[in-house]
């Protein structure tokens, strides 16, 4: 199996967030998993303990999406969504973006282009205002530093040889 | 731009890069010569662009520190200059880690599908011509 490209992520002028990510399969594959709530449910879960108990796509443009996450431990949930503002199956969705508990809307575009079996994902988050755009990026710098440690705990156990604790 | 509320060292530097950035063909050239060395004719190919082009937008990438060239006079190959891009986006590597888990998940979840696909194709051709 060839390896992925490198996921690069870069912040643009005030208010823009980009993603930019290749994978080794067509983009119509890409496309389904982005848009079909069975193949959402089985990636977009984000850190360790969030699963879906709400993910409701209405692809048509003016149709909504919804999508609730739960964590038990937590006893959590986080809910998102938005309206489809623009479809073009298997190259460009744009949609608009709403978590509940966050003023402000943003608009996410997803642009995939495949060339020789791999596809390159640009994703563009335009948000409502430049604290609201630093603000998604603390939040997923928040959860992606949890989920760093949690998984350093994991290694830290597989690597300690049974019986070695003192 | 504005790195209003980040302590970003050597914000001049930061500016030029985030220019550098700020381009969907340059961000397409780094996301290639992430997966390793590139001449200026690979990096090409995937473009509608002339290799003129190409080296155009490799000098604003190669000034903003984001890629160098190596020696040879032939082939001149560009590697990413991928600690000069983690320190740009410093900031923004945490958002990336919690992005990159998911994708990870979506990598696995698009091998199986492929394979689906594979064994859907056969299905409706039995026998292959080889």
């Amino acid at each position: 199996m060839t390896k992925s490209g490198a996921l690069t992520v870069t912040a643009q002028g005030d208010r823009h967030i980009v993603m930019t990510r290749s994978f080794n399969a067509p983009r119509r594959l890409v496309w389904d998993a982005y848009t079909k709530p069975e193949l959402l449910k089985r990636w977009l879960l984000g850190p360790d303990g969030w699963y879906f108990i709400t993910c409701d796509v209405d692809l048509r443009v003016g149709g909504k999406y919804r999508f609730v996450w739960k964590n038990d431990e937590k006893n959590a949930t986080l809910g998102m969504g938005g309206e489809y503002r623009e479809i073009a199956a298997p190259g460009r969705l744009v949609s608009t973006e709403k978590f509940d508990d966050f003023p402000g809307e943003a608009i996410n575009m997803m642009e995939l282009a495949e060339h020789n079996g791999v596809t390159t994902l640009i994703v563009t988050v335009l948000s409502p205002s430049p604290e609201a755009r630093d603000g998604i990026l603390r939040s997923g710098m928040e959860k992606g530093v949890t989920r760093s440690y949690e998984r350093l705990d994991d290694v830290l156990a597989a690597m300690a040889p049974a019986g070695s604790v003192a | 731009m504005k790195l209003s509320g980040y302590a970003a060292g050597g914000s001049d530097l930061l500016d030029t890069t985030f220019a550098a950035l700020a381009d969907p063909t340059r961000r397409a050239i780094l996301a290639r010569l992430a997966q390793g060395e590139a001449s200026v004719t690979e990096l090409a190919e995937p473009f509608a662009m002339s290799q003129p082009a190409i080296s155009k937008h490799l000098k604003v990438l190669e000034n903003a520190g984001l890629v160098s060239r190596g020696r040879d006079a032939q082939k001149r190959p560009c590697r990413l200059e991928a600690q000069r891009l983690a320190q740009a986006t410093e900031w923004l590597e945490h958002y990336r880690t919690f992005w990159e888990a998911q994708f990870e998940r979506l990598d696995g979840l698009l091998e199986e599908m492929k394979a689906d696909d594979k064994a859907r194709t056969k299905r409706k051709r039995p026998a292959p011509k080889r």
